[in-house]
């Protein structure tokens, strides 16, 4: 498999915190990779470099061979990669059907944008079926700002879907989200997988990514700390460590070491 | 409704068009033209402010421009006053819009809040701009070249001319809400980041429309000055001026097509009418005030979008009393109608 998504050697600090210090991930070709770690281990802060909303202090991002480090959200986004926010963000006083045509952006000139209509027969065909495919196109007319929270998700992910991007980000999908969504979500992403699409996924429910990541990167205070499967990462001693902290038996060790 | 609504429009338009044939006082046919103008102006400015929620006051910056495009054209050209100086008119729009470009290049490198600041600051470079420069002739004005109209006409061409500017910009105003640009602003309205991360150009996008808004904005500021005759930089570059046309389009319904058109309507004649009344003491903005504390105490949104609402519940009150039993299919479910009150 080759690999689509590079993050070489990252770092970044806000102020006194390095919320990255040299962090890598790779995400394959038509792969589906978990990004898990404790709170503040810097996940969404490389989703933010990655996507060219936080510029990096040192180290590279490319896309299917293209460096994109420090490239705008806007050009990243037109190259093929869409993302998702942990806390859902949509447009919320235009209409359901409004907010999926902001995404069907296409590189077109300024001059276009300002004299075509909102939106040809093809966008609006692709607008709907995606909406379909969520399951949100009854609310089609519906201002969005008065959908439910999982219903907003919902429509993130097929605004984000209907730009057509190989690669998808997707920040904390099943995060405030029932049992019965999260299956729903999870099924999703499974059949657009099967279709060619690569994701990446940032999440807390172990469950949800355990079943749905084929490889999985464990962050920790900035750093990657294990790559690999589910089931190698789940049986790291490390990874339990940074989850759990350092056992009693650990410290007592290095304790007497020193 | 969606028959409704274009029969509306089309009323409107005709007493327009008829008012100052039938109401022939001057005085209430300089009042028609005044709050044409100001109806234009705040049209323009919600097609920028009111869609992409960037709130700019330093459109008086504008309407200064074109003022001064015109005081300064017809008076270095010679011009007999009259009818050809209506032909300066688009083109102080164009002279606005140039200016709007470095403005708007400097004011929109910040968000939101910040930006309504910067504008108002520029609003007072330019004006201190035109006070102390010599080609404006500094503070005392610019006269312009005598209009040898007869008294009582002199009002109608100037008067048509406005409402072909108030149709301009309203007819523009609806292309771009239709437009995939108008999207984007609305986009950016809603979350300019989220909108950035979506291929939205941002940056160009909301120059652009600052850019457009000014167009008819300098054409309002150059009918003043040709239909006053003279010119005071305190009086074209005038605070008042930014804050009265944001005014007008929160009473009318911000982000609305309509909302601008009514505030201006009836902030103007209302300005006017209680100026004339009772003309002696300030008493005229103790009522307007009142007046716009009514609006935000029972009509946040505005107008156009309270009484839309009030509309929308009535119907769907109709409606279920109608449909009482029938169990209501969610598809058809009230709730959607007329959510979007533009």
């Amino acid at each position: 498999m080759t690999t689509l998504l590079e993050a070489k050697d990252v770092s970044r600090s806000f102020g006194g915190v390095k919320a990255l210090a040299g962090c890598s991930l790779s995400v394959d070709k038509g792969s589906i990779t978990g990004l898990i770690g404790p709170n503040g281990s810097g996940k969404t802060t490389l989703f933010n470099v990655i996507t060219g909303y936080v510029k990096p202090d040192a180290g590279t991002v490319s896309f299917a061979g293209h460096d994109v480090t420090n490239a705008r959200p806007n050009k990243i986004f037109a190259l093929g990669v869409g993302r998702t926010f942990q806390l859902t963000r949509i447009f919320a006083r235009i209409s359901v059907l409004e907010n999926m045509l902001v995404a069907t952006q296409r590189d077109e000139s300024w001059l276009r944008g300002l004299t075509r209509s909102k939106s040809s027969k093809s966008e609006l065909d692709a607008a709907m079926e995606w909406l379909d495919f969520v399951g949100l196109s009854r609310l089609a007319s519906l201002q969005a700002g008065s959908l439910s929270y999982g219903q907003r998700k919902l429509l993130e992910l097929a605004y984000v879907l209907v730009a057509d991007p190989d690669v998808i980000l997707l920040d904390e999908p099943a995060g405030g989200v029932n049992l019965t969504l999260i299956n729903e979500i999870s099924e999703k992403i499974r059949a657009l997988n099967k279709d060619g699409k690569t994701f990446l996924i940032v999440e807390h429910n172990m469950e949800f990514v355990m079943k749905i990541c084929d490889r999985v990167t464990v962050m920790h205070q900035g750093c990657d700390l294990v790559t690999g499967t589910p089931d190698e990462v789940r049986n790291n001693p490390a990874v339990l460590d940074a989850y759990l902290g350092v056992s009693d038996e650990e410290v007592d060790e290095e304790v007497s070491n020193a | 409704m969606s028959k409704a609504k274009p029969t509306a429009w089309g009323l409107a338009l005709v007493a327009l068009i008829i008012f100052p044939l039938i109401v022939t006082n001057p005085t209430w046919t300089s009042i028609g033209v005044s709050t044409l103008l100001f109806m234009a102006c705040a049209t323009s400015w919600n097609m920028f402010s009111g869609y992409s929620g960037y709130i700019s006051l330093g459109s008086g910056i504008f309407y200064g421009c074109g003022a001064y495009t015109m005081a300064l054209i017809s008076e270095h050209a010679h011009m007999a006053g009259g009818e050809a100086q209506f032909w300066l008119v688009p083109l102080a729009g164009l002279v606005a819009m140039l200016v709007a470009i470095p403005v708007g290049a400097v004011a929109l490198r910040v968000r939101r809040h910040t930006f309504v600041v910067i504008t108002i600051a520029l609003f007072f470079v330019f004006q201190l701009l035109a006070i102390n420069a010599s080609f404006t002739g500094g503070a005392a004005g610019i006269s312009l070249p005598l209009i040898p109209w007869l008294f009582n006409y002199f009002n109608l061409p100037f008067y048509y001319v406005a409402l072909g500017i108030v149709i301009f910009a309203t007819v523009l105003s609806a292309l771009v809400r239709r437009s995939r640009f108008g999207l984007q602003m609305l986009a950016i309205r809603d979350d300019e980041d989220r909108a950035l991360g979506l291929g939205v150009r941002v940056s160009a996008v909301k120059l652009t429309g600052f850019v457009m808004s000014a167009f008819t904005i300098g054409m309002a500021g150059a009918m003043y000055a040709m239909f006053f005759g003279q010119i005071y930089p305190q009086f074209v570059f005038e605070p008042n001026f930014d804050i009265t046309v944001a005014l007008m389009a929160f009473l009318g319904g911000f982000g609305t097509l309509l909302g601008p058109l009514l505030g201006g309507l009836v902030l103007e004649v209302a300005q006017q009418y209680f100026t004339l009344t009772f003309s002696n003491g300030s008493l005229y903005l103790i009522l307007l005030g009142a007046m716009f504390l009514l609006v935000i105490l029972f009509m946040p949104q505005g107008i156009v979008v309270a009484v839309s609402k009030w509309w929308n519940e009535r119907a769907d009150k109709r409606d279920t009393a109608l449909t009482t039993g029938i169990a209501s299919d969610p598809a058809t479910d009230p709730a959607t109608a007329g959510m979007n009150p533009s």
